[in-house]
């Protein structure tokens, strides 16, 4: 293992690709996975695969000397320790860990004072969204993360772990599934009717549809007519590739929520 | 003689599959008042007691009962159409096309500009009705019986396609997506109303309807085709009518609730051990202790490990598996 700064980077993460983007390592990176598409220079770069289906004849082809890989990908992660080719397992996990990971790529990759500055940044953005927040009345908020389309099937949400969860709680949201430890939740009609959150906020990873599909897809919630958050008009649909991704964007996600969830503040 | 036992059997399962629905909406994760429930004096939208009744648990309940007594039936007609101990209502291909149509749905639904085609239910039902028209052209010849072993080949080649099919479709799909065919694929009853019950509700009279026409022949059916012809049984007729509506009623349920495995094996063969073989008796008998079973599978699913959930089907193949086992065993 070289203390070297890794010159040739393939990343099979895409929110660590971000990452290693936002601390000016994006020169370094030679390949990216199928799913990458930001930042936009991603996509003139060879799609090598993902978690499921990693090229691994092309990875070898493009020469990398460090391999991003998700932390499961363990026999991927042996193959390149055969060849000598570094490997970096990516855990997914909270907030505090996307900052850790945005400094280990920084440092791996040469740009440690980079990766403090990005990390700082965002340590002071997210602070400032939570300040900006504090002493309001904080609503008890159920956050979707996805369900079949036109109703209300298939719903699962946020649970209490994971870096949505911190989001919302920065955002100066409380969990309604907080207290079940897990990253998702699939809650069944009584549950939500029981819960009765205030605010239901789904976010969807792609682009927002036409008028009157979102103007449906709102409706979809009419159903569960006890709801606060549906009799009192609170159910917000944002859409977003930066809402679910666990990287350099995330204060921005944070400060969507939280304009969401105290518009008040934000005028 | 025969219609005394069945009035006889028709109201004791019948009182098991009613209980079981009034029963049901009783219980679940929280606990409600049911005066209040029925409290017409509160505005429905403040009533919170009267939506985890009407809009959580009836529905649900009923889908139960409804899904359940026709995988059940259907169960039992593609044993005896079949004459295979081992066939089910999904042996055909019929569930794996409708899941292949919830996955299309499911990974390309949001990015079709047509919404009914994103619609969950449609595409599954969409899929089912594909893939038992392709079975039943391939097996069928105009005035002659259809050969069981084409249909079992076809239908368990079919199965194997539409699965590669399902796991390319996988394969395309982001996490968010594959997470929610994976789901789907467990069968859930929560429908969160009233509607896709109605909507299911023709195709599902219109199945039961048609499976009271196939006892007799079924029972001649299974001693043999030759011994049904000789009979007077117009086999090839009989064949066609039970696969159809036993398509039908597979369709319906699978597209309302997803596959849910083991019902439509375990109860035709628990009703069989309990009142024989006559088909006169087993369709009913099944038809009754499959919405019963399913209700009371369901209710475990939602009360074990409340707040959060069991996928239904997981708890009808970890119930109705080992029972089975054990029913077999002593039976031996």
């Amino acid at each position: 293992m070289s203390a070297e700064p890794a010159r040739r980077v393939v990343s099979l993460v895409p929110n660590v690709t971000e990452m290693l983007f936002a601390v000016g390592a994006g020169s370094q990176v030679v390949g990216v996975s199928s799913y990458d598409d930001f930042p936009p220079e991603t996509k003139a770069l060879p799609h090598v695969g993902a978690l499921l289906d990693p090229d691994t004849e092309r990875i070898f082809s493009l020469r990398p000397d460090l391999v991003i890989a998700y932390g499961s990908q363990t026999e991927l992660e042996n193959r390149f320790a055969r060849a000598s080719i570094r490997v970096y397992s990516y855990r997914h996990a909270g907030v505090d860990n996307v900052l850790q990971t945005i400094r280990d790529v920084a440092r791996l990759t040469g740009h440690e004072a980079e990766g403090d500055r990005v990390v700082r940044d965002l340590r002071s953005q997210l602070d400032a969204i939570r300040t900006r927040v504090r002493g309001q009345p904080r609503p008890r908020t159920m956050l979707v993360l996805g369900r079949d389309a036109g109703a209300l099937r298939g719903v699962y949400t946020s649970g209490g772990i994971g870096f949505l969860h911190e989001l919302l709680d920065i955002a100066g949201g409380d969990d309604v599934f907080g207290d079940i430890k897990r990253e998702s939740v699939q809650p069944s009609s009584e549950t939500m009717i029981v819960r009765a959150p205030q605010v239901i906020i789904e976010v969807h990873s792609g682009d927002p549809p036409r008028a009157d599909v979102l103007q449906r897809e709102r409706a979809s919630w009419n159903a569960l007519a006890s709801v606060p958050a549906i009799r009192n008009n609170r159910v917000h649909l944002l859409y977003g590739s930066y809402l679910m991704a666990a990287g350099p964007r995330l204060g921005h996600a944070a400060e969507t929520l939280a304009r969401v969830l105290h518009p008040e503040m934000f005028r | 003689m025969i219609r005394a036992r069945l009035i006889w059997i028709v109201l004791g399962y019948g009182g098991l599959a009613a209980g079981a629905c009034l029963l049901a909406p009783l219980v679940g994760s929280t606990h409600i008042s049911l005066a209040r429930a029925f409290d017409r004096s509160i505005p429905f939208a403040d009533n919170v007691d009267a939506q985890i009744f009407f809009v959580a648990r009836m529905p649900r309940v009923l889908t139960g009962a409804i899904v359940g007594s026709t995988l059940a039936a259907a169960g039992v007609v593609m044993q005896a159409l079949l004459g295979n101990p081992l066939a089910t209502p999904f042996t055909l291909g019929v569930s794996t096309g409708a899941a292949l149509g919830a996955v299309l749905a499911i990974t390309f639904g949001s990015s079709l500009a047509v919404s009914a085609l994103a619609s969950v239910p449609l595409a599954s039902l969409a899929g089912a009705v594909v893939a038992s028209a392709i079975v039943y052209v391939l097996a069928t010849r105009p005035g002659r019986p259809i050969s069981t072993m084409v249909l079992l080949l076809a239908g368990v080649t079919l199965n194997a396609f539409f699965s590669a099919l399902i796991l390319f479709v996988q394969y395309a799909a982001d996490f968010t997506q594959a997470y929610r065919t994976i789901r789907w694929l467990m069968g859930d009853l929560d429908v969160g109303g009233f509607e896709p019950i109605v909507a299911a509700l023709p195709m599902v009279l219109v199945a039961l309807g048609l499976f009271a026409f196939l006892p007799r022949s079924l029972n001649l059916l299974s001693v043999g085709a030759d011994v049904a012809s000789t009979r007077g049984v117009d086999v090839g007729r009989t064949q066609r009518l039970a696969f159809l509506s036993a398509s039908l009623a597979t369709a319906a349920a699978v597209s309302l609730a997803g596959p849910i495995g083991f019902v439509g094996i375990v109860v035709p063969h628990l009703v069989r051990l309990m009142v024989g073989v006559d088909h006169r008796i087993v369709l009913p008998a099944s038809a009754l202790f499959g919405a019963a079973f399913l209700v009371g599978c369901d209710l475990i699913a939602r009360t074990v490990l409340a707040p959060v959930e069991v996928p239904v089907g997981v708890v009808t193949a970890m119930l109705g598996g080992p029972f089975f086992l054990w029913l077999l065993v002593r039976k031996s």
